[in-house]
């Protein structure tokens, strides 16, 4: 340790007899580790007790669905922005107000790293990370979620949708 | 009729010491858990009660693989001689006096030999043997510094683990096993008699175990698995159950020497028929080695691991001497008590 400019040695105090035959150190280390059966536990039982992520969490990406129809308008920027390249967007016309559709929205999620740049770059806020963080697949085909699974119906995004508007 | 008398024995007793030491890990498993705020297995069966069949049968599952430079027929002997040792230990062991059923008066104890305690230290050494020779055999340099840590360990602590029973064998003067018990009747426990004996022979029994905090044969941080690395399957299962059951028996052998073994204090004044007074005395022997087995698991959760130098400077220079002043102790107080 440093003051006024001098090194200060600081000499470590001897153990005493007590300590130095370990033994009552050691009772008092069991009286420690066993007061910690009869505390309160961190395991969360899995199955049963699921874990309700806050607003803020990154889950899958999904599409928002309003009036029964994606906001998306097919921009492509969410799959240019991918740093992944899991995201493929098709094109197309249709005659609705927005003029412009994906025919085809697939996300890869064995690619997807969960960054949540498509979110960030999407200027009609259609695609957004959800709360959903369950995801298992039993074959690379079903991995890869085309605009059934993605659509999303608005409601079920609104803490995520609140989020954004107040942070970003 | 003695023989087949002595074969029910064996047999009832292998079966209750093995599952015994099945259920030992999950006690482990569940009150380590407890210490480390974690609740721990308990999805097999009510509370994970058939978590230990479970594992079991994933062990017997699984393959069998031989490292390719291994010598296969040491390999293949290492784990068999490792659970013998553990096993046959028992064998000595007093759990109970005698009880009458069927009108045969029967010994609870399987086999009387007149040289118990000498019997106990040498099967308990061979136990070494297993470790040292899995370490050898397995071209694992992990595994071979394992085998030779556990018979440095073993042969240091060994000494100092003869040296505090003779104490015990000088109050009771007899190396019987089932003398040695009948001979703490009473207050006259040997942890009252003999407190520094007991305390080097627990050291000293952890040590022989490899329980930590001297387990260096398998300190994973150092040595991955230790000698055990190369193992997997059925013969990883038998070092896994060797380990428990040598924790049981030294946990019995705590209890034959120091702490009454099946005695009750003041039992036979209370009254009871013969027949009850005898279960009582075997349920009295399985509580006290449950409590030291439950001392053994709360000090692997309390206490780290030693290092090597560290090992060696308290077997040598600290348990050795202590036990040899508890024999100057014991004979003295001995000789001005006569």
């Amino acid at each position: 340790m440093k003051s006024n400019g001098q090194l200060k040695i600081i000499h470590k105090k001897d153990l005493n007899f007590w300590q130095k035959i370990y033994l009552t150190e050691i009772l008092k280390g069991i009286k420690l580790t066993l007061a910690q059966v009869f505390r309160p536990k961190f395991t969360r039982q899995y199955p049963e007790e699921r874990w309700n992520p806050p607003a803020s969490f990154r889950g899958r990406p999904v599409l928002v669905e309003q009036n029964d129809v994606e906001r998306c308008v097919a921009c492509g920027l969410c799959a240019r922005v991918c740093p992944a390249l899991a995201i493929e967007v098709q094109a197309s016309e249709s005659e609705y107000w927005k003029e412009r559709y994906p025919v085809k929205f697939e996300i890869n999620m064995l690619r997807c790293i969960f960054c949540g740049f498509c979110e960030e770059v999407c200027p009609e806020e259609a695609i957004v990370m959800s709360q959903e963080y369950e995801l298992t697949f039993h074959s690379q085909e079903e991995a890869i979620f085309g605009k059934d699974k993605l659509l999303v119906p608005v409601e079920k995004l609104k803490d995520r949708l609140e989020f954004l508007r107040k942070y970003r | 009729m003695d023989i087949l008398i002595v074969l029910i024995k064996i047999a009832v007793v292998l079966v209750t010491f093995l599952t015994t030491v099945a259920y030992v890990v999950l006690l482990e498993r569940r009150l380590a858990a407890g210490i480390q705020n974690r609740i721990g297995p308990n999805r097999v069966g009510w509370q994970g009660v058939l978590q230990p069949l479970a594992d079991v049968v994933k062990l017997v599952m699984k393959e069998d693989i031989v490292p390719a430079q291994a010598n296969r027929f040491i390999h293949d002997l290492a784990p068999m001689i490792s659970i013998f040792a553990a096993l046959v230990t028992f064998a000595v062991v007093p759990f109970g006096n005698t009880i009458e059923l069927f009108g045969q008066q029967i010994k609870l104890q399987i086999a009387s030999v007149n040289i118990g305690v000498l019997y106990i230290l040498a099967f308990a050494s061979l136990g070494v043997y297993g470790l040292t020779l899995s370490g050898w055999s397995s071209n694992n340099k992990y595994s071979l510094l394992g085998g030779l840590r556990s018979s440095a360990q073993m042969i240091s602590y060994e000494l100092s683990m003869g040296l505090s029973i003779i104490g015990v064998v000088m109050i009771a003067g007899s190396v019987e096993l089932d003398k040695i018990v009948l001979a703490q009747s009473g207050w006259k426990w040997n942890l009252i008699l003999q407190p520094i004996g007991f305390i080097t022979f627990v050291v000293a029994a952890f040590a022989e175990t490899n329980r930590t905090p001297f387990d260096l044969p398998e300190a994973e941080q150092e040595l991955v698995a230790g000698y055990h690395t190369e193992y997997t399957g059925l013969k990883f299962g038998l070092f896994y159950l060797s380990e428990y059951a040598n924790m049981l028996t030294s946990s019995a052998l705590t209890t034959t020497l120091f702490l009454g073994g099946w005695q009750i204090p003041y039992a036979e004044n209370f009254g009871l028929p013969a027949f009850w007074l005898s279960v009582f005395q075997v349920l009295s022997f399985c509580m006290k080695t449950l409590l030291v087995i439950v001392f053994f698991i709360i000090i692997r959760w309390t206490i780290p691991r030693f290092r090597y130098d560290q090992l060696m400077n308290l077997g040598w220079k600290v348990m050795l001497p202590l036990s040899v002043l508890n024999i100057l102790l014991t004979g003295l107080v001995m000789l001005l008590i006569n």
